[in-house]
């Protein structure tokens, strides 16, 4: 199967989720290409995991869930089970932010990357445990063939992540999600699951989704990243315009609010308020009660996700920072 | 000047651990010989990963966790005994504030309710006035008057851990010990939390133990840093110099390991290896196997903590004795 | 490892040792043998003479070390009715006794364990309500109570079974419906407690994730989990074997060891009763020590030796 190299690999239109009548996520609009980083920030509750678990059909059964997912064209929501099912691992794999607790504690490692690739590839047997060898190798565990045979408890956190990237990419994936991959994880081993993230992106040339709260994380992994607020993308951009010079004052606050390693030690300045309630959500812009540079019509109306070419979109009445000019036509596509 | 706040000498914590259904037990050392000394006002700041005992080391400090060698002096007397009377009484003026709010408060009482319980237990303040106390407490760390009636399970994550600021402010302590008090909160909330225990601690001249994962945050509330390894420091100095000059190739790791926003992963030193298992102990310089620089000196002997310059220290055999960071 | 089993058999025994003595102190103050036995118009020589044969002039601790040391030389004592061992009395009746709580064990394991999984799988379903219906059931109605309401229902009114007694298979039906029904509802409900539990832990959204079907991530990955809460419950019922007939017995007059039990007490037929309280509280012991043992056979966290 050749797909169209030119078409995106997946697209979400108007995703909504909500949880019993709660809206969570407020319609989503996402275009993952081949081969691309893509980072999903935000604060708890933003909605940014919800996204991919909703995508995948991952989510509790009483979440309703609308709009459209659609990998290489074909449409996900409310497809039967067995479709899901080829897709998940197959086309889009998904890492998790607590690796310990995402392995199955009384199955042994070796038989849990076995059985994705049994999925998958059809490999059994001899032919299988190789191939999970080699990618236990290929995710930096030390002494594979010793440790196949142990159990998720037998090994660090930092390896059990590195076990959950060797079984996401027993199905060849074209899309990794990794939620939060590295969040649980010490800081020295974070750094490392970050540069196996880079490595095997450019090894294997599949795409990946890096869901993260750490802006730092993200602009190590990523090309470029949409910033989510209260269940709705609020700015999207190339890491380089985004982290120069955010639009969106969420964005912003974001920034300033993170104390620095270098440069003199200042007063934090952090955002004031708490993320909204999604049971209560303000009726216009629904960052504007936080937001110091909120006018009238901020209250009233929300902004729309407005894209703006390569430059990306942004939803926001009142940006901050200077507005980008394109002294360049573009020519690459968008 | 006054004397220190807080002085612990040669601390050890050992504990049995269990290996598995039919393991025996065996000894574990959480803090194997640590010293300090915390000035009043003074916020000394301390990084670590997991295992490198730093949880233990701030229980210890305030007696929570007795130590099995080495003594602490508060205020320039003996730490009395957990559990007694004179201890009671000394915890009022030395307060501890952990993660997790919501494991910390009661959620059967008010948030006011639970406010106002030290000044009660300790006799603090009279009954009549106690209100009042309680209501300015609220408000000095930043609760609205109308939250007073409040259940933990109604406020946020950042309102809960300013009420069990407040709770530990109510004592009007002279030492606070935090541990990894803003991590599971929000950027945003972070950035609020890490201000007011600044602005408080400022205000009431309270002196601060901050135990953190979080170098960022270490570094913006610290006055000095202590980074700990596998139960010993392994350098200190001031907050200041220590991010910007790390000495011990531990500290220059996991400075290297923070990502910053903007700045790309090529080119940092990634520290390679899994972190130390305190079981499980290594020989020598506790760092050797993970050390890029070790030399045969760190696979046999100990470094001890020495100063290398003034106000600075650091347990390593390849600093030299001027503040100098090891060639890489 | 050894350490460990040593630990175990030391423990059990103790356990054993304290309800034997336990037993032994109860019954002799409860009421004296020789009244009971003899009736109450015997000369006061008969009587005395009873108690000198049997021991029962002699102070307790004296009575109680020789039982101890006939116990070890594997001598359980003589029946004071029938004058036969009290073993080989206890041994007969086993059979019987097993005969109803096996098949209801089964019921139990069969019904209890994949309704509850069901349910847990289809929450707010009717399945779902009826297990835990039936789990209140179970917990509230004691056995007694359902026996005579199955006697009302299948006996007296429908007239499709009999009552009591041990002719036929179908004299088997009732007591076995009675002791099943009450631990079908709570073995169900456990079951799906503990599947609730496991469904919601990350690795099943793991499993899930990786494409494999619902059926494959409930049956390789969820149940593997859920049997350790599971076998907690099923290693309770298999200890009380034994034990648990000793009411639905008496209701149904069927000759098994529960049977026994009651009559031996109100007999004061003290060789019986204590034989009879060994052999409950050996079944318990062994069975607590399975279920150890399992533990470590279904969750490599608790047998483990070392942590890498």
């Amino acid at each position: 199967m050749t797909a169209d190299p030119t078409r995106n690999l997946v697209e979400l239109r108007d995703l909504k989720v909500a949880f019993d009548g709660v809206q969570v996520l407020h319609g989503i609009d996402l275009d993952v290409r081949r081969g691309e980083a893509i980072g999903l920030v935000g604060e708890s509750g933003c909605g940014k995991s919800v996204t991919w678990l909703a995508a995948l059909g991952l989510l509790p059964g009483k979440a309703s869930i609308t709009g459209s997912v659609r990998v290489d064209g074909d449409e996900l929501l409310g497809a039967p089970r067995p479709v899901l099912e080829r897709v998940r691992g197959k086309r889009i794999a998904m890492i998790f932010q607590d690796p310990s607790s995402s392995l199955n504690p009384v199955l042994r490692i070796g038989r849990q990357i076995t059985e994705a690739l049994a999925i998958h590839r059809g490999l059994a047997g001899d032919a299988a445990k190789a191939e999970a060898l080699r990618l236990m190798d290929m995710v930096g565990i030390p002494d594979a063939r010793r440790r196949f045979d142990l159990y998720s408890h037998e090994f660090s956190g930092g390896q059990c992540q590195r076990l959950m990237i060797a079984m996401a990419l027993a199905g060849q994936p074209d899309l990794l999600v990794a939620d939060e991959p590295t969040t649980a994880l010490d800081a020295t081993i974070q750094a490392q699951i970050l540069d196996l993230l880079i490595e095997l992106r450019a090894e294997t040339g599949m795409a990946t989704i890096f869901i993260s709260h750490d802006l730092g994380a993200v602009s190590q992994v990523c090309e470029r990243a949409c910033v989510m607020y209260a269940g709705r993308i609020v700015e999207q951009g190339k890491i380089d315009a985004l982290f120069d010079n955010p639009r969106h004052p969420y964005t912003r606050g974001l920034f300033d609010a993170l104390p620095r390693l270098d440069g003199p030690r200042t007063r934090l300045v952090p955002i004031a308020g708490t993320v909204p309630n999604p049971r209560h959500l303000p009726e216009g812009c629904a960052f504007a009660p936080r937001c110091a540079h909120t006018g009238p019509d901020c209250l009233s109306e929300r902004p729309q996700l407005r894209f703006n070419g390569v430059l990306g979109s942004l939803a926001c009445h009142h940006p901050v920072g200077a507005a980008p000019v394109a002294a360049q036509p573009v020519l690459e596509p968008a | 000047m006054a004397g220190p706040i807080l002085q612990a000498k040669d601390l050890v914590r050992t504990y049995e651990v269990r290996q598995g259904m039919f393991g025996r037990p065996s000894p574990v050392r959480a803090v194997d010989g640590i010293s300090l000394t915390i000035m009043p006002g003074e916020t000394l700041g301390i990084v670590g990963e997991s295992g490198s005992g730093k949880s233990t080391l701030g229980r210890m400090l305030l007696g929570i966790d007795p130590a099995q060698a080495g003594e602490i002096a508060f205020d320039g007397q003996a730490m009395p005994k957990l559990g007694t009377p004179q201890w009671r009484a000394l915890r009022a003026k030395m307060q501890l504030v952990y993660q997790d709010p919501l494991a910390a408060l009661d959620r059967r009482l008010t948030i006011s309710a639970q406010i106002a319980e030290p000044l009660a237990i300790h006799g603090l303040v009279p009954l009549e006035h106690r209100q009042t106390r309680v209501a300015e407490l609220m408000s000095a760390v930043g609760l609205r008057p109308d939250q007073a009636d409040r259940y933990p399970h109604e406020l946020s994550g950042g309102q809960r851990q300013r009420a069990v600021i407040a709770r530990a402010l109510a004592s009007r302590p002279k030492l606070l010990v935090c541990d990894e008090p803003v991590s599971a909160l929000d950027v945003s909330i972070q950035a609020q939390v890490v201000n007011m225990l600044r602005d408080l601690q400022e205000e009431n001249h309270i002196a601060m133990v901050f135990i953190s994962h979080d170098l960022k945050v270490v570094r913006n509330i610290a006055d000095r840093v202590a980074v700990m390894y596998l139960g010993r420091i392994v350098e200190e100095a001031s907050s200041d110099v220590i991010f910007q000059s790390p000495l011990h190739p531990y500290t220059r790791a996991l400075v290297s390991s923070v990502p910053v926003p903007g700045r790309p992963l090529k080119g940092r030193t990634i520290l390679q290896g899994e972190p130390p298992n305190p079981a499980n102990r290594p020989s020598g310089c506790a760092f050797h196997p993970r050390c890029p620089m070790a030399t045969d000196i760190c696979r046999t002997t100990a470094p001890p903590l020495r100063a290398i310059s003034a106000d600075r220290t650091a347990a390593c055999h390849l600093v030299a004795d001027s503040a100098e960071p090891v060639a890489a | 490892m050894l350490r460990f089993f040593l630990i175990r058999i030391l423990r059990a025994l103790v356990t054993i040792l304290a309800v034997l003595t336990f037993a032994f102190v109860v019954l002799r103050m409860s009421g004296d043998p020789a009244q009971v036995m003899l009736g109450p118009d015997v000369p006061q020589e008969s009587v005395d003479a009873f108690r000198h044969a049997w021991g029962l002039d002699q102070p307790l601790w004296i009575q109680y070390i020789s039982y101890l040391k006939a116990i070890f030389t594997g001598d359980f004592g003589v029946s004071m009715r029938d004058k036969a061992s009290a073993l080989q009395l206890v041994i007969d009746r086993i059979p019987a006794t097993l005969e109803l709580t096996i098949p209801a064990l089964l019921l139990k394991l069969v019904i209890g364990i994949p309704a509850g999984v069901y349910a847990a799988l289809h929450r707010q379903s009717a399945v779902d309500r009826g297990v835990i219906l039936a789990a209140i059931f179970g917990f509230t109605i004691p056995s007694f109570v359902m026996g005579l309401l199955l006697v009302l229902i299948f006996s007296i009114i429908l007239g499709l079974l009999p009552s009591g007694g041990q002719d036929t298979w179908q004299h088997a039906i009732l007591p076995i419906l009675t002791m099943s029904i009450g631990g079908i509802g709570i073995l169900a409900r456990f079951s799906r407690s503990a599947m609730i539990e496991v469904m919601g832990q990350p690795y099943i959204r793991t499993a899930s994730a990786k494409g494999m079907n619902w059926a494959d991530v409930v049956w390789r990955h969820a149940l593997p989990n859920a049997a350790v809460p599971i076998v907690t419950i099923v290693g309770f019922m298999v200890g009380s074997l034994i034990a648990g007939a000793v009411v639905v017995e008496s209701i149904f007059s069927w000759p098994g060891i529960g049977r026994l039990l009651v009559v031996s007490v109100s007999n004061r037929d003290l060789a019986v009763v204590q034989c009879i309280l060994l052999v409950i509280a050996a079944a318990m012991v062994v069975s607590n020590l399975i279920v150890d043992l399992m533990y470590g056979w279904l969750d490599p966290r608790l047998r483990s030796h070392s942590a890498h």
